[in-house]
């Protein structure tokens, strides 16, 4: 026969067993509650570090092979390095809409690095209209999703210098890098070995032929 | 350091072809080939969709008493330098690029983007290779604004470029580069996609009926 003490002790420690579980229920259900809320009230938009400004890109357009200026208000920073970075890494976000007319995957982190060098003459010495070089370096997974063909792989070069040209007017020359190396193409078509003026690019622009 | 090309002394081969040559040249670059597949358009690469288009156009040519000289006849790779390299000893006087791709409409005309070269500054012996198009740049505008009017007359959608391919800047002849794309404006043909017979056709016998009228307009400036 159980003892009448070891039974009430028995009944006592159930009894504490259930409070526990459904305390402890309900303290997971809490935490989740407030993790829940936490997520709501999370940033859904980047901090503005810098001001908004007004950018020119020049949009291009797979349909009529055209590249026309589209002006946006963006932050830009003040840094002209990361001022470039940032209006190319827009240009190539709408490129990366559904609904883009020049489709092009990758967006903004295509562009892995933008360097602006003061072009030098033969003896070393800056240009003195102070005209740079801006040295673009994309990613390799930007090279590999681009599509192939002569139209769109020339308008996204086109695309890039013209609106490094327009927002920066200093920048006279534009190189290409992928992934920090010389490429001979973009696609299987457009150049990438060559220092491409932007005063060319204008002309292009101006209405093909 | 650039390499050099050497070419006759006394101009553009164009000026001097009819009195070397009895027949009209024509060079016809395929795109791509052997490992480089170059863009997908469906279930074909680019390369095969070139090759059928070159080789149908040197039917017509020949036809039509045409010297022509293809780049490529299979499933080759080439390099750029080599299909210019082609294209400079066959002394053409008409060299063009095909391509094809399934983004835009119609077909894409594009020159090298490549500054003229000033004839001040022009020495038709040595150019540099990479840039040896320049020297021919406005008679390649001529050339494309021929190939556009063809087009146009046989009701094909056409959008005009430059750019910058490795293989025309180093041509040197009057180049253009068409890139075929599936016609996709509301014109009286119709929408037509890359595979459409009736499109090709129109395609391949307006480019045959611009180098016939180049031709001409040739022969008529090397008789005044």
């Amino acid at each position: 026969m159980i003892p009448r003490h070891q039974t009430v002790l028995f009944i006592v420690l159930l009894a504490a067993s259930v409070i526990m579980g459904v305390l402890l229920w309900n303290q997971l259900r809490r935490a989740h509650d407030r993790l829940l809320r936490g997520e709501d009230s999370a940033p859904t938009q980047a901090p503005q570090v810098a001001p908004a400004e007004q950018a020119t890109l020049m949009v291009a357009n797979d349909a009529d092979n055209t590249v026309q200026p589209r002006i946006l208000s963006l932050p830009l920073p003040q840094n002209p390095e990361a001022r470039a970075r940032a209006i190319l890494g827009k240009l190539l976000d709408l490129y990366a809409a559904p609904d883009a007319a020049h489709p092009v995957p990758g967006g903004a982190s295509s562009i892995e690095q933008l360097f602006l060098v003061p072009i030098a003459d033969s003896k070393g010495t800056a240009a003195p209209d102070g005209s740079e070089l801006a040295v673009v370096n994309l990613t390799p997974a930007f090279a590999a999703g681009h599509p192939s063909g002569l139209e769109t792989e020339s308008l996204t070069v086109l695309s890039i210098c013209s609106t490094l040209n327009a927002n920066l007017p200093h920048v006279t020359e534009v190189r290409f890098l992928v992934d920090g190396e010389p490429r001979a193409t973009l696609a299987g078509h457009a150049d990438l070995t060559r220092t491409y003026l932007t005063s060319e690019d204008a002309v292009a622009a101006g209405g093909g032929l | 350091m650039a390499a050099l090309i050497a070419i006759p002394a006394s101009g553009p081969i164009f000026a001097q072809a009819p009195a070397a040559a009895p027949r009209f040249v024509v060079v016809l670059d395929a795109a791509h080939g052997g490992d480089d597949a170059g863009a997908r358009l469906g279930s074909e690469a680019e390369k095969a969709y070139t090759l059928a288009l070159s080789i149908r156009l040197r039917s017509l040519l020949m036809a039509r008493g045409f010297g022509v000289v293809t780049t490529r006849e299979s499933d080759t790779s080439l390099e750029p330098g080599s299909r210019a390299q082609i294209a400079n000893h066959a002394n053409a006087q008409a060299c063009i690029s095909l391509h094809a791709t399934e983004s835009g409409s119609g077909v894409h005309l594009f020159v090298s983007s490549l500054a003229p070269v000033q004839n001040a500054h022009f020495d038709a012996r040595f150019l540099p290779w990479k840039t040896a198009q320049a020297a021919w740049i406005m008679r390649s505008l001529s050339f494309a604004g021929v190939v556009n009017s063809a087009l146009s007359h046989a009701t094909v959608h056409v959008t005009l470029g430059r750019t910058a391919l490795p293989a025309i800047d180093s041509m040197t002849c009057p180049t253009v580069a068409v890139e075929v794309a599936p016609e996709q404006s509301t014109n009286a043909q119709g929408p037509a996609s890359l595979d459409d017979p009736d499109y090709q056709a129109r395609v391949v016998d307006a480019l045959a009926a611009a180098l016939v009228e180049w031709r001409s307009q040739a022969r008529e400036a090397s008789q005044q």
